[in-house]
C-alpha cells in the first residue's frame, strides 16, 4: 500500500478503474453530500404532514403514499398498469432508436443530405409534439396506435439531432489519420466515427428517455383507460389523494430506472470519455 | 521489407511537381515544378519559412492532397492516393481516445485487415521500440504530450512502411523531451532503414538527423536548396563541425 502511494503516477496509468473509483469518493461525507438535501426534504415532508402544517389531504403522510402504493401493487392494479405504460413508451422508445441512430449516423456523414433536411427537421423539432397529438389521433384514432406515436415522434428528434451531431464533429484529422494507414470508407466509419460519435448519441439517449416519460403521461391522461399516467388522473379525480401520489412517485422511479440503465451502459461504452474530459 | 527482396526500397522520386490552392478566388501556388529524388533509406530533413509550402509537400507525397501538375513516384510507380507503403506521423499524435496504446498501435494494421492477434503481437514490439511497454493498458487520456506522441510513432512504425513521412513530430513537446525524441528518431531510422522525410522548423533537428536538408525559398520561383550534411553518426550537437553547419543553415535564411 504504501509503495503504491509512493508512486502516483504509475498507480494512475495503469489502474484506470482505481482512478474513478478515487474520484467519485464514496466516503461518508460524499454520501451526506449527495443525498442530504434529498433526506431532508422527505423528512420535511412526512413532519409537515402529521403535524398539519401542510393540508394532509392535499399533502398525505409518506408512510400512507408508501401503503397505497403497496397496496396497489400487491393487488396486481398498478402492475397492470405499469406494464401497458412501460409497453407503450418502450415500443415508441426502441422505434425511435432503431430508426433516429442508423439516420443519424447516414445524414451526418453526407453534407448534402444533412443540408437538405435540416431546415425540416428544425421545423418539426420546435413543433411540440404534446400540439400534434391531436392531429395524431385524428389520424391513428384514440387508441394505442396515436399514443405509441405521439411518444415515438418526440422521442426521435433528440435523438437524431444528437447521433447527427456526434458524427459532425468527429475529429476531421482522426479520419485523416486512418485513412493515411489505407482504412476503407466503411473501416474508417466503423473504427472512428462509430465510436467517437457514442457519447453524443447518449445525451440524446437521454434526453429521449425523460421526454418519452413526459409524453407517456400526457398521452395517457388524454382519452386513456389504463397506464400509471392515467392512474394519476383518475385517483385525483376519484379523490384517492395517496394513490395519486404513489403514482406519482412510480413515475419518478420508471424516469430515475431509465436513466440508471443509460448511465451504466454509457460508463461500460464511453469510459474514455470520462477520462478524457 | 522482406528478406527476399534484392535491392532496398523506399525511393521517392518527384517529378515537375506543382500545387496551388485557391484562396478568395485567387491562386495561390504553393509548389512550382519541383524536382527531387531521395535515395532508398535516405533520411531528408525539409526546412522553410512559415507558409512556404512544407505541410502541402508532405501531404502530396502521402497521397492526401492530388497535385496540379507533375508526379510523384515512388519506387518507380506513380503515387495515387495513400499507400500502404507509406505512413504519416503527424505533428499532433492524432491517437483515438477509446483505444488503449496497444489498440492504437495495433489499429493500423487492423485496419489493413491483418488478424487482431498478429496485428497486436506486432504493436507489443514497436511499443517496446518507443520505450513504452509498461503502458500498454494506458488511454491516451493518461499518457503525457510526448509519451502520446511516442505512441503516434509506434503505430506508424508497426505497419513498416518503406516511407516515413513526419511533419513537426516533435514540435509540440519540450526541449529536454524533444532532445530524447531526437535520439530515438535517429535510433529508429537506422534500426529500422526506412527512407524517412522529415519537416521541421528546428534547424538543429534538421542536422541532428538528416543525410541532407531541403530548404524551402520564403519567394516561389527560386527553387529549393539541398544541403549534405557529411558528418558522422552519432552525431554530437556541440561537436564544432555540427555548429559550422548549423551557422551555414541559419545563413541560408538570413539569421546572422
Ligand atoms: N487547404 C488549403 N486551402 C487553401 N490554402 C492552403 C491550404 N493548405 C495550405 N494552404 C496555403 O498554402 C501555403 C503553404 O501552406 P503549408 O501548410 O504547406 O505551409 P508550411 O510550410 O507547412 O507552413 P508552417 O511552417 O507554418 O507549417 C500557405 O500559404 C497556406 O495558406
Ligand atoms: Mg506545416
Amino acid at each position: 500500500m504504501v509503495l503504491q502511494l509512493l508512486d502516483p503516477p504509475f498507480q494512475a496509468a495503469t489502474s484506470p478503474a482505481a482512478a474513478i473509483r478515487r474520484r467519485t469518493g464514496v466516503g461518508a461525507r460524499g454520501f451526506a453530500a449527495r443525498w442530504g438535501l434529498l433526506i431532508g426534504f422527505v423528512m420535511l415532508w412526512q413532519v409537515s404532514s402529521t403535524r398539519g402544517w401542510v393540508n394532509p389531504a392535499v399533502f398525505p403522510p409518506l408512510d400512507t403514499i408508501a401503503a397505497a402504493l403497496w397496496k396497489g401493487l400487491a393487488s396486481g392494479a398498478l402492475l397492470d398498469d405499469i406494464a401497458i405504460s412501460l409497453r407503450r413508451s418502450g415500443i415508441a422508445f426502441g422505434a425511435a432508436v432503431a430508426l433516429g441512430i442508423p439516420l443519424g449516423l447516414f445524414m451526418g456523414q453526407i453534407r448534402a443530405v444533412e443540408r437538405a433536411l435540416d431546415p425540416v427537421l428544425q421545423l418539426f423539432r420546435q413543433t411540440s409534439a404534446l400540439a400534434l397529438y391531436p392531429v395524431f389521433i385524428l389520424l391513428l384514432g384514440l387508441g394505442e396506435a396515436s399514443k405509441v406515436f405521439v411518444i415515438f415522434w418526440a422521442t426521435l428528434f433528440p435523438i437524431l439531432l444528437a447521433t447527427i451531431g456526434g458524427v459532425k464533429q468527429v475529429d476531421r484529422k482522426l479520419i485523416e489519420m486512418a485513412r493515411t494507414f489505407g482504412a476503407s470508407r466503411l473501416t474508417v466509419f466503423r473504427r472512428v466515427v462509430l465510436p467517437a460519435s457514442v457519447p453524443a448519441i447518449f445525451v440524446g439517449l437521454r434526453l429521449s428517455a425523460t421526454t418519452a416519460l413526459l409524453l407517456l403521461i400526457a398521452a395517457e391522461m388524454i382519452g386513456a383507460n389504463k397506464g400509471v399516467g392515467f392512474q394519476v388522473m383518475n385517483a385525483q379525480y376519484n379523490f384517492q389523494i395517496p394513490l395519486m401520489f404513489a403514482a406519482i412517485f412510480l413515475l419518478a422511479g420508471l424516469g430515475l430506472a431509465a436513466n440508471i440503465v443509460l448511465v451504466l451502459l454509457q460508463r461500460r461504452l464511453c469510459r474514455w470519455a470520462d477520462m478524457t474530459r | 521489407m522482406g528478406a527476399h527482396q534484392t535491392f532496398p526500397r523506399g525511393a521517392v522520386r518527384i517529378h515537375g511537381l506543382s500545387k496551388s490552392f485557391t484562396l478568395n478566388g485567387a491562386a495561390l501556388p504553393v509548389l512550382r515544378d519541383m524536382n527531387l529524388y531521395i535515395r532508398p533509406g535516405e533520411s531528408l530533413a525539409v526546412v522553410g519559412p512559415s507558409g512556404c509550402g512544407k505541410t502541402t509537400l508532405l501531404r502530396v507525397l502521402a497521397g492526401l492532397e492530388a497535385p496540379d501538375g507533375g508526379q510523384v513516384r515512388i519506387d518507380g510507380r506513380p503515387v495515387q492516393g495513400v499507400g500502404t507503403e507509406r505512413a504519416v506521423i503527424f505533428q499532433e499524435p492524432r491517437l483515438l481516445p477509446w483505444l488503449t496504446v496497444l489498440g492504437n498501435v495495433a489499429f493500423g494494421f487492423e485496419v489493413r485487415g491483418v488478424p487482431k492477434a498478429e496485428a497486436e503481437a506486432q504493436a507489443r514490439q514497436n511499443i517496446r521500440l518507443v520505450g513504452l511497454g509498461e503502458f500498454e493498458d494506458a488511454f491516451p487520456a493518461q499518457l503525457s504530450g510526448g509519451m502520446a506522441q511516442r505512441v503516434g510513432i509506434a503505430r506508424a512504425l508497426a505497419v513498416q512502411p518503406e516511407i516515413l513521412l513526419l511533419d513537426e513530430p516533435l514540435g509540440a513537446l519540450d526541449a529536454m523531451t524533444r532532445i530524447t525524441m531526437q535520439d530515438e528518431l535517429a535510433r529508429i531510422w537506422r534500426e529500422q532503414q526506412v527512407t524517412m522525410i522529415l519537416v521541421t522548423h528546428d534547424l538543429e533537428e534538421a542536422i541532428f538527423l538528416a543525410d541532407r536538408v531541403l530548404v524551402m525559398p520564403r519567394e516561389k520561383g527560386t527553387p529549393p536548396r539541398l544541403i549534405d550534411i557529411d558528418l558522422p553518426r552519432p552525431r554530437d550537437r556541440s561537436e564544432a563541425r555540427f555548429v559550422a553547419m548549423r551557422r551555414r543553415l541559419m545563413a541560408e535564411f538570413g539569421l546572422h
